[in-house]
């Protein structure tokens, strides 16, 4: 019976110590090769991403007819936002449902890049309808002159007494 | 008996397994930038880093930064603002992305990033977290001491606890200890701050003060339902328990190890223990209250599987030898199934299975998705593996592999791109070649009576501008008038040898209407320069159309051109980039496959090997306890028989 007693004394110790005994064998090196190996991807992944973010703008969307349409929160904005509806000159381009995450993300200050498309120069009419719980929905229209170069319009939300604002960038 | 089986470098390294797991997590950062001249591209990145997308914030900053790097007038781009810190941000997001290569960005960033100290300090905090997780002490030190001066107050107290668990992994226990001190009564901390003090003064060798310090965080009071402060209180409660039972005091041990919640994650080796501490006291009905509930528990876990010889053995002590050859007999068949159940994980995992269920999308979208995993039907070989994947080495092999199979989706839909990018540009130049030449032709032709409008115009310019320096009336003399004078020259010459009353006449005629007209030309003379100013400026109105008529027929053809030119060698190198980093990711991502599937493997067969040798002895402790139930039926029936 001591044996036994003994070997699971042992086990005991093995069994508040999983992990130790099953990477015993394992090459920390190996792992850390492996990890630097990634590094290395990553690096040349990242680049031709780069590249390929590049080529599609030039191609897809030239800075000649580029409208980009950006979506960011007011600082200390307490909006409770579902999604947005966009219409461009009466067409309906995008809409787009927001995740908790990506809501996070905006109330810290990023800027979500929603739509991106190309149009003629000109005077243009912006059309956004923004959707919160409870039936919430604000609709707000702006009118931006598409000149030779890209036109960036940033669309605010604070939810004030002006819940939505333009600013041309 | 338990000091030997409990050898002192096990339960060190116990602790340090325990006090590794000790870290709070780590709080989104505030990445608002200030005023209206915000760059949208970098407000971008940010927006992808907040979500936890590293690389999409890396290549869409990278991309912002090539931009603004290619750019003339850089004081016109809204980046410039904000240059220090988007060359700062996309080393912070490589560093959040686990790209911590020595020569990499992100070093950079922390030591020579050009933004506040106190932003430069959060990623040196951060770097030094990835190399203590990574098993780096040294770098995670020589990291961690780079910080100089005050750091954001939601990280303060994070990088304190860190610093001192880096401390002590580099056996510096006094500093650990005195960096603790500071957060002991910090709301929130008081457990983790206690916990890894009292590991700190146990490995300086100071036992008395480190087994108190354990004992007080052990009892602190938890605010709510903070899950956290409730494990790490019952992580204090475990190591000091068993502590004591190493040092043959298992009376004390009993009481920290009952302290420990019943449905807390410590809950079964704490009931494990409290059993030995019984068994080490020869108190077998107390060891059986702590092993009876293990007993009915999960037979996966370990400490489960333990009771269920453990159980038996009591009852042996209790000399019920019949019921813990019972026992005995469905130890062994719980271990049995169990042996089949890891026979056919280490196949699954040989067969793939586990990877496939890793890397789900629906899985990974779930930040509790360690634990979704082991909800798998497909994958029952994870419910074993929840400790070694909770490992600080899988985790950084598994997260690599994450990272690998996300590059991998990309590489395949980056192919599809490009294949429809090369069609658009075929079709574009199926539209605009065949056009180009006669628009070409058209707009020489324009091109050429443009140029002529515009010496013409020059030429006025010109004769405007010398005649306000030198007034010259005939200049602007009317076409009516010029004729009118080379009519009167011309009569002039007719009579100027006419010697009769008639050519006297006309001469005299001819001399009046010559100064009539020459008055006239001579004080029209301000108002015809004024009136041809006024007629240039507005020839200019309609040659400044004119030009942004040109200029935007140049750009637009420019852009046919643009369409359709100039991509087929960018295609191309992209696409063999592709390609040969696809090889690349295929190959490093069977590395890790390979690499995880040992850990995994060499995990389960370690509880196999385990389970086979609890299998061997409950067979010879069942065959034992028989044999004792049977000697003891039998002296009992001669009791009875016996006069």
């Amino acid at each position: 019976m001591k044996d036994l007693l003994r070997a699971l004394g042992l086990a005991l110790c093995l069994a508040v110590l999983p992990t130790l005994a099953a990477a015993a064998d394992l090459s920390r090196d190996r792992i850390k090769g492996l990890d630097e190996q990634v590094q290395d991807i990553k690096q040349d992944v990242l680049a031709i991403s780069t590249e390929l973010l590049q080529l599609e703008e030039t191609l897809i969307f030239p800075s000649s007819t580029q409208v980009s349409l950006f979506v960011s929160m007011a600082e200390g904005s307490r909006l409770q936002l579902d999604g947005v509806d966009v219409r461009l000159n009466g067409q309906a381009v995008t809409h787009h449902v927001y995740t908790h995450r990506e809501v996070e993300a905006m109330r810290r200050g990023g800027v979500q890049r929603l739509y991106t498309g190309n149009l003629r120069s000109g005077e243009q009419e912006l059309e956004v309808t923004v959707r919160g719980p409870e039936g919430f929905q604000e609709r707000a229209s702006h009118r931006f002159s598409k000149g030779a170069g890209p036109a960036l319009v940033e669309i605010v939300l604070s939810g004030g007494s002006a819940p939505v604002t333009f600013i041309d960038r | 008996m338990l000091s030997r089986s409990l050898p002192s470098r096990l339960l060190w390294c116990l602790l340090w397994c325990l006090a590794a797991g000790a870290v709070a997590p780590v709080q989104a950062a505030e990445t608002r930038l200030p005023g209206s001249e915000r760059d949208l591209f970098l407000g971008e990145a940010f927006y992808y880093a907040g979500q936890e997308r590293f690389f999409d914030a890396i290549s869409r900053l990278d991309a912002e930064l090539l931009q603004y790097h290619r750019v003339d007038e850089r004081d016109r781009d809204p980046l410039h603002i904000h240059a220090g810190l988007a060359h700062f941000s996309v080393g912070d997001f490589e560093l959040s992305y686990r790209m911590h290569n020595k020569a990499g960005r992100a070093i950079a960033a922390v030591l020579e990033g050009n933004v506040r100290q106190s932003v430069r300090n959060e990623a040196a905090y951060r770097l030094a977290r990835i190399y203590y997780e990574k098993g780096d002490h040294e770098n995670a030190l020589l990291t961690i001491e780079r910080i100089d001066g005050a750091l954001p107050e939601r990280v303060r107290d994070d990088e304190r606890l860190l610093r001192a668990q880096i401390y002590i992994v580099n056996d510096r226990h006094a500093d650990a200890v005195e960096v603790l001190r500071r957060l002991e009564r910090v709301p929130g901390y008081e457990g983790f701050a206690g916990y890894n003090m009292g590991v700190a003064l146990i490995q300086q060798g100071d036992e008395r003060r480190g087994l108190a310090q354990l004992d007080r965080a052990g009892q602190i009071r938890v605010r709510g339902h903070d899950p956290a402060a409730l494990a790490i209180r019952d992580k204090a409660n475990l190591v000091l328990g068993f502590h004591l039972l190493q040092g043959e005091r298992p009376e004390e041990a009993a009481q920290y190890l009952n302290r420990v919640r019943l449905e807390g994650p410590f809950s079964n080796r704490a009931l494990l223990g409290s059993g030995w501490s019984g068994v080490a006291q020869a108190r077998f009905d107390r060891t059986l209250v702590p092993w009876s509930i293990l007993y009915q528990r999960n037979p996966t876990d370990k400490a489960v599987q333990e009771s269920l010889l453990g159980v038996p053995y009591a009852y042996a002590n209790l000399d019920m030898h019949g019921r813990a050859a019972l026992l005995y007999g469905e130890a062994l068949e719980a271990f049995d199934r169990e042996l089949d159940r890891l026979h056919a994980s280490i196949q699954s995992i040989r067969d793939g299975h586990f990877f496939r269920a890793m890397v789900r999308e629906e899985i990974r979208l779930d930040s509790n998705w360690l634990v979704r995993l082991r909800e798998l039907p497909e994958s029952p070989e994870t419910w074993y593996l929840m400790e070694l994947m909770a490992s600080n080495d899988f985790q950084t092999l598994l997260k690599n592999y994450l990272d690998l199979e996300d590059m991998r989706q990309r590489q395949t839909a980056w192919l599809t791109d490009l294949d429809a990018y090369e069609d658009v540009i075929a079709r574009r130049r199926d539209y605009y070649a065949p056009l180009l030449p006669g628009i070409d032709a058209r707009f020489r032709v324009l091109d050429s009576m443009i140029r002529l409008r515009m010496e013409q115009r020059q030429s006025l310019d010109d004769r405007l501008q010398r005649l306000l320096v030198a007034p010259d009336p005939k200049m602007l003399m009317t076409a009516d008038e010029r004729l009118l004078l080379l009519q009167l020259d011309r009569i002039e010459d007719e009579y100027r040898s006419d010697q009769s009353a008639t050519g006297e006449e006309v001469r005299r005629r001819v001399a009046r209407l010559r100064g009539r007209a020459l008055w006239d030309i001579e004080t029209a003379y301000p108002q015809r320069l004024t009136d041809a100013f006024d007629n240039l400026r507005e020839l200019d109105q309609h040659v400044q159309r004119l030009d942004e008529i040109y200029a935007g027929y140049v750009r637009t053809r420019q852009a046919a051109t643009q369409s359709y030119q100039g991509y087929d060698e960018r295609i191309r190198n992209a696409r063999a980039r592709i390609r040969q980093d696809q090889d690349r990711v295929a190959q490093a991502m069977k590395g890790l496959e390979h690499m995880l599937e040992r850990m995994a493997i060499a995990e389960l067969e370690a509880r196999r090997d385990r389970l086979e040798q609890y299998r061997v002895r409950a067979r010879f402790a069942m065959a034992e306890s028989y044999d004792r139930a049977v000697k003891a039926q039998q002296q009992a029936l001669i009791g009875e028989g016996a006069p």
